[in-house]
């Protein structure tokens, strides 16, 4: 009754149960994986857009460079502040690390997902999805998780006992908390339209290139979505809860050794699930590339298999936007970091919404189509105008009492 | 299997809460509440709610917990309470007493309503191959969309009026000041 995956609702056997430890355990490694070959991708296309050569001894092309500086961070010492908060500063890591892994359980890794099969294999008799849970909440929980991330980072801060972390613990929490009301918004219109809150329902609903989310909600949820997730996963050019630059190291300031470590894993892991979440929402996640009827077929490899190719494939392009964004945009100022979040995306995302909903709205009753969409454009035109008449009165106000508060 | 998940779930949300009034830092305290909230959560999904699960998470410990604490970093306010001192001299005996109340309440509700918990009511829908995976956040939608509708919205309006009022106050224009001094 209470469990998650449909294999283990009957009676216990001893097959389905060794299928879900193996899920785990896979998705585990999968996830450890990924994220030591993102570290590498991201030092070696850096140096490359930078004209440098990256990491190159350890193995071939540098590539076990992330293995050999998590060994080295394991004998490193290991210290704790002298005014810091003991168990705080101790859970403060795995709260952060926990989540990041946790995230990933809800992205379908693979699959069937042709001609209406549900993305469901079979594995030694027994009918399973290649994903670790497809909970009936889906989408819900990735927004979930990624509000307890929030706790990692700003108690991370906190518990250091230094003025620094806390600065950037307290712009982060500010940050999270502010673009997790965008990022849910962008995904109100994908869940609209999929009309499902599971990630292999809104897979299997995207089946050709037009309807893949990012073509039918109209591209400005996937932009939306796209920015908030960068705000959310604290990336370039959104990270000033580590700007070196102001704030020393940020955050994550005194913490040595694994501590650090789990904190760096948690970063890279979070933009490898977050890519996979994208790919899953707007991109058909493992759906292969097809334009009506003509699907490109990869030949010899069971579609099952073929799947996981497209997924890899898929995060691999958003993998690499994250790296183009953060060695080619510089980093936002405080202030236009929380107007971008208040005063643009979460406005935008909700307009967005709210046209797509008359939209179908007009389908469904036969109404006029020009009608409508000329009446929530004038409609969203003047909600435009009235909010940048608030918010010049309010720059005027703050002009007048000369402060940025 | 039901029971232990009870019991677990059940032992979270006191120790939580046992926390939140006993520990003397209010930071400690402020995760003692989440406990409490992820206790609740776990229940909401044995009972098959998992929609109100996911929402318990992401605005209670999410979103509310997460401000309670930005508050308490950025007044500066968090370090560890002497508990021996009393700002308000009365407010020791009067909670007691609030408290009192409160369970001869509570107590007296249970024992007058008491017929109406045996009695099931139409419950939720329980998400299933049957039923799809989305009947208990279709149900859900169905019922705060058509018949709570009108409750809904004023709630909605009053949270708003709640923070307009909020900005209000907390917000002192000087306009009228720099004015005059001109």
């Amino acid at each position: 009754m209470i469990a998650l995956d449909e294999l283990l609702v009957d009676n216990l056997l001893w097959a389905p149960l060794l299928i879900v430890l193996l899920k785990v355990v896979v998705v585990f490694i999968v996830g450890l994986l990924a994220t030591m070959l993102m570290v590498w991708f991201e030092r070696k296309a850096i140096a490359g857009m930078q004209n440098r050569i990256g990491p190159n001894k350890t193995g071939p092309f540098g590539i076990l460079q992330t293995l050999a500086d998590g060994i080295k961070l394991f004998f490193k010492e290991d210290l704790i502040p002298n005014r810091s908060d003991r168990f705080v500063f101790a859970l403060a890591p795995f709260l952060s690390f926990v989540p990041a892994f946790l995230a990933f359980a809800i992205i379908p890794l693979g699959g069937d997902f042709r001609n209406g099969n549900g993305g469901e294999v079979t594995w030694f008799g027994h009918v399973t999805k290649v994903q670790l849970a497809d909970p009936p909440i889906g989408v819900l929980f990735a927004l979930a998780i990624s509000s307890i991330a929030v706790y990692g980072i700003m108690l991370a801060g906190w518990s250091s006992g230094s003025k620094y972390p806390l600065i950037g613990s307290v712009r982060a929490s500010a940050q999270m908390v502010s673009y997790e009301a965008a990022l849910g918004l962008s995904l109100a219109s994908v869940l609209l339209l999929a009309g499902t809150l599971s990630t292999s329902g809104i897979v299997a609903s995207q089946t050709t290139i037009t309807q893949w989310n990012v073509v039918s909600t109209g591209f400005i949820p996937f932009i939306i979505f796209l920015i908030a997730a960068t705000a959310e996963l604290n990336r370039p050019p959104f990270d000033l809860v580590e700007a070196e630059q102001e704030l020393v190291g940020g955050f994550n300031t005194e913490y040595s050794s694994i501590r650090f470590a789990l904190f760096y894993l948690a970063e890279f892991m979070n933009t490898v699930t977050m890519s996979a979440l994208i790919v899953t929402l707007f991109f058909g996640g493992p759906q292969p590339i097809a334009f009506g009827n003509f699907v490109f077929d990869i030949p010899l490899l069971p579609n099952a298999l073929e799947g996981t190719f497209w997924l890899l494939a898929k995060v691999l392009v958003f993998l690499y936007i994250y790296i183009w964004f953060r060695a080619t945009l510089p980093r936002l100022r405080y202030d236009q970091l929380m107007d971008l979040g208040w005063k643009v995306l979460i406005p935008g995302s909700l307009g967005w919404f709210m046209l797509l909903a008359s939209q179908r709205l007009a389908r469904q009753n036969d109404w006029n189509i020009f009608i409508v969409t000329g009446s929530s454009v004038v409609v969203m035109v003047a909600c435009y105008l009235l909010l940048q008449a608030a918010f010049s009165k309010s720059a005027r106000e703050r002009e007048i009492q000369g402060s940025m508060f | 299997m039901e029971f232990f998940v009870f019991g677990c779930a059940a032992l979270m949300i006191l120790v939580g809460a046992v926390g939140v009034i006993t520990r003397s830092h209010p930071v400690h305290a402020a995760l003692s509440l989440v406990l409490t909230l992820f206790g609740v959560a776990v229940l909401f999904v044995a009972q098959d709610a998992h929609f109100l699960a996911a929402v318990q998470v992401i605005v209670y410990a999410g979103a509310i917990v997460v401000l309670f604490l930005f508050v308490i970093m950025l007044l500066g306010v968090d370090r560890v309470e002497n508990l021996r001192t009393e700002p308000l001299t009365a407010q020791r005996p009067l909670a007691v007493i609030v408290s009192l109340g409160l369970i001869g309440i509570l107590v007296a509700a249970f024992t007058t309503g008491s017929g109406a918990l045996h009695e099931r009511g139409e419950g939720i829908i329980v998400p299933d191959l049957s039923t799809g995976t989305d009947a208990n956040t279709t149900q859900l939608a169905e019922s705060i969309f058509s018949d709570y509708v009108v409750a809904f919205e004023v709630t909605s309006v009053l949270l708003v009026v709640a923070v307009v009022g909020t900005v209000l106050l907390s917000r002192r224009i000087k306009s009228v000041e720099v004015e005059t001094s001109k």
